[in-house]
């Protein structure tokens, strides 16, 4: 009773914030601070929003955080975090603690709109998935009937296995579990035959496993989950700049710039290049979008294109070792497709 | 001089040892370990367990562990992409060594880490001398430690003035911004607690009711709800930008959460002095305020003590619950860092654990060792 209160108060401060928010210049308002107040994971996602030892943070999503700094102030540094849990980060964006919520938050219709935040971009397709023991002999969700299946409580992620069991007419027994680390320890313990979360998530938990190697992981993915940044509605403006901010990682990918090659770049024959990274004498782009006109230039120099960002943070070059599959560039077969810029 | 001949002795012969039935080591174990058929059976039970679990503890802590080394391979298996031996398994210190300054300060800027340690050496300083009976000047000591070093702290961590440079509460961690939270904790709660004791127990209608409705409230109230109100909704009712820190809305959340459960651990005090002792103060024609601090109150705190260092040790746990509001105290840091790819291995979660557990375990244990200290040496007419 107390929670729908709760949920109820925060949902008519959100409408009466939404409101009087109309008229905001979240670009004008970073412009004035010196920086960007970024929203990202404060726990347990690795690849995405983790701290190093030194206390700096890195991940794909930290990535996206400095591509905006980049794009604004040409100067990546000009970024602070604030780890926030699951919880708290749509307060958070809502009461403009944080400039841009870049933490692993799925776009969904009511995010979008009952929420009161716009997402456009996407910087991981994600979907849930499920992981086993090789000893099961088990090849394919399908055949999972009759299994027993750790789940975290309380997420999409519980309700997607019911869904997906049901439309299937299987059986399952679903082990439940509060937090994510119970979860992952009750699998590892033996007490459940299949667990399933987000599959980047079981690329970590597979790291945590004291034998990775008799594991499986599903291929079927059984749930839509694209990953992408947040921020406020009804400022297009501060949306324009976050979205591009990774097309334009995006688009660097196409185009074959790299952080080692970008100054070499901007002498290409290339028309599209040129403008791109605003070498063309008469290219707008950056003064449309309300920033520099290298823009692009300190984005590559600050993180690297999208695959190099990938690849350091999810990919080969982490322990993660998650491959591009959708997230690889649309004329690879992936998702990732950046409008063109021109 | 002549010996003098009395039949009176004038010296005590000379105590007996016990006899050897009663003060040898066996008799000391059949005394204290084997008394009766269920002592025996518990002490059996005791000593397996001991002898069961303990090598296989001191194995895994010490001698399996893992004590240097630069990132997660340095603990994994042959299996696991590491070079140690297949099965293998122990503590990784070598992540706790590699995390332990952020462990101890969260983000707090590497080059201004004296600022922290400058305060850590005043609070060594001041707190010593302040817990040591013997050492003189307790006024002036408590005026320090309570005052001034709170102040001074406040502008040498947060900086911005004086030419240092500024660092945002956000920054801070680690057990840090545990030992923050709980001193402030203590230092408001135990005043605030009397006042409000004093106040509920008060003849004055409208205090009473306003003291009543405080305590109540607040003990009608899950912590983690009085943050979350605190950190969720306070700024959603705020204009946008104008919000308070959310360091000092924690601590405010954990100060006034503190003071009400203090004001019923000594309103137990106040209520166990006998009445006797309210009329003889009135006898000597003291006035309320000199009856509580000469008779009623110096009697009601001693008794209740433990209550009181209870409450302390509780809140200092407590503190872990801040991380919901994305601070990250001692407990919230080692678990967040589990998230870290660089150090992700089947053992780190384990070894961090341990590692924070340890740490309060210290200080848990120190808080009631002292209160002990403190017990026997108010000790004075109770006990039995």
């Amino acid at each position: 009773m107390a929670k729908k209160i709760v949920t109820a108060l925060v949902g008519a401060a959100v409408l009466g914030l939404g409101a009087t928010a109309a008229q905001a210049d979240t670009l004008s308002d970073v412009k004035a601070k010196g920086f960007v107040q970024c929203g990202v994971n404060g726990s347990n996602l690795a690849g995405f929003g983790a701290q190093d030892s030194s206390g700096n943070w890195a991940g794909l999503d930290v990535d996206l955080c400095k591509a905006v700094a980049a794009a604004v102030f040409g100067d990546a540094t000009k970024v602070k975090f604030t780890p926030l849990s699951a919880k708290d980060r749509f307060p958070a964006l809502q009461s403009g603690e944080i400039d841009l919520l870049a933490r692993n938050t799925t776009w969904s219709v009511s995010r979008d709109s009952q929420l009161g935040f716009d997402f456009r971009a996407v910087n991981y397709y994600d979907g849930q998935g499920f992981m086993v023991k090789k000893e099961l002999g088990v090849k394919s969700a399908l055949e999972l009937s009759g299994a027993s299946v750790c789940v975290q409580s309380g997420t999409t992620t519980e309700l997607n296995l019911a869904d997906y069991f049901r439309s299937n007419n299987m059986d399952f027994k679903p082990v439940v579990f509060e937090a994510q680390d119970e979860a992952d320890a009750a699998y590892n313990a033996g007490r459940c035959d299949a667990y399933t979360t987000d599959a980047s998530g079981l690329y970590s938990i597979r790291l945590k496993m004291a034998n990775p190697d008799d594991h499986l992981v599903l291929p079927e993915i059984i749930s839509k989950e694209p990953l992408g940044p947040a921020v406020r509605q009804n400022d297009s403006r501060w949306l324009d700049i976050v979205s591009w901010s990774h097309y334009a990682m995006v688009a660097a990918e196409e185009f074959g710039i790299t952080t080692a090659n970008v100054e070499e770049m901007k002498a290409s024959a290339n028309p599209d290049i040129k403008r791109f990274l605003g070498e063309e004498a008469d290219s707008s782009i950056g003064a449309d979008l309300g920033l520099p006109k290298d823009w692009a230039v300190q984005i590559i120099k600050a993180v690297g294109n999208y695959g190099e960002s990938f690849e350091r943070n999810v990919g080969e070059g982490s322990p993660l070792k998650i491959a591009r599959g959708l997230n690889g560039l649309w004329t690879k077969g992936g998702l990732q497709y950046a409008p063109p810029v021109r | 001089m002549a010996e003098s001949i009395t039949y009176v002795r004038d010296r005590f012969i000379e105590a007996e040892k016990p006899p050897t039935s009663d003060s040898s080591a066996l008799a000391w174990i059949r005394h204290n370990l084997f008394a009766s058929a269920t002592d025996g059976a518990m002490t059996i039970i005791a000593i397996l367990a001991i002898v069961w679990y303990l090598p296989a503890a001191i194995n895994w802590l010490f001698i399996s562990a893992v004590w240097t080394g630069a990132d997660r391979t340095v603990c994994l298996t042959t299996e696991q992409g590491g070079q140690l031996p297949a099965g293998w398994s122990g503590a990784c210190w070598a992540y706790v060594n590699d995390r332990f300054v952020q462990f101890m300060f969260g983000s707090y800027p590497r080059g201004e880490l004296w600022r922290p340690l400058l305060v850590v050496a005043m609070f060594v300083g001041l707190l010593i001398p302040f817990l040591i009976p013997k050492v003189p000047r307790k006024g002036l000591n408590a005026l320090l430690l309570l005052v001034v070093f709170p102040i001074v702290s406040f502008f040498l961590l947060l900086g911005g003035t004086f030419g240092l440079r500024h660092v945002e509460t956000s920054l801070w961690g680690g057990l840090m911004v545990t030992l923050i939270i709980s001193f402030v904790g203590i230092v408001v709660s135990l005043p605030a607690g009397i006042l409000l004791a004093l106040g509920r127990r008060s003849q004055m209608p409208i205090l009473k009711t306003v003291c009543i409705a405080f305590i109540e409230l607040i003990r009608g109230v899950p912590l983690i709800t009085v943050l979350f109100m605190a950190s969720v909704l306070l700024p959603l009712f705020l204009e946008p930008g104008n919000n308070i820190d959310k360091f000092l809305r924690a601590l405010i959340g954990v100060s006034i959460f503190a003071s009400a459960y203090m004001a019923e651990v000594i309103r137990g005090g106040l209520q166990a002095i006998p009445k006797g002792q309210y009329e003889a103060a009135d006898a000597l024609g003291l006035n309320y305020f000199h009856k509580m601090t000469f008779v009623v109150l110096p009697q009601a705190i001693k008794l209740v003590i433990p209550g009181i260092v209870n409450t302390f040790i509780g809140m200092f746990k407590d503190t872990s619950l801040v991380t919901i509001i994305s601070m990250y105290d001692l407990l919230g840091i080692v678990k967040a860092s589990f998230g870290d790819s660089g150090w992700i291995t089947p053992v780190t979660p384990l070894t961090g654990l341990i590692f924070a557990g340890f740490v309060f375990w210290i200080f848990c244990f120190g808080m009631s060792r002292y209160s002990a200290f403190v017990e026997r040496r108010l000790d004075t007419g109770h006990k039995r």
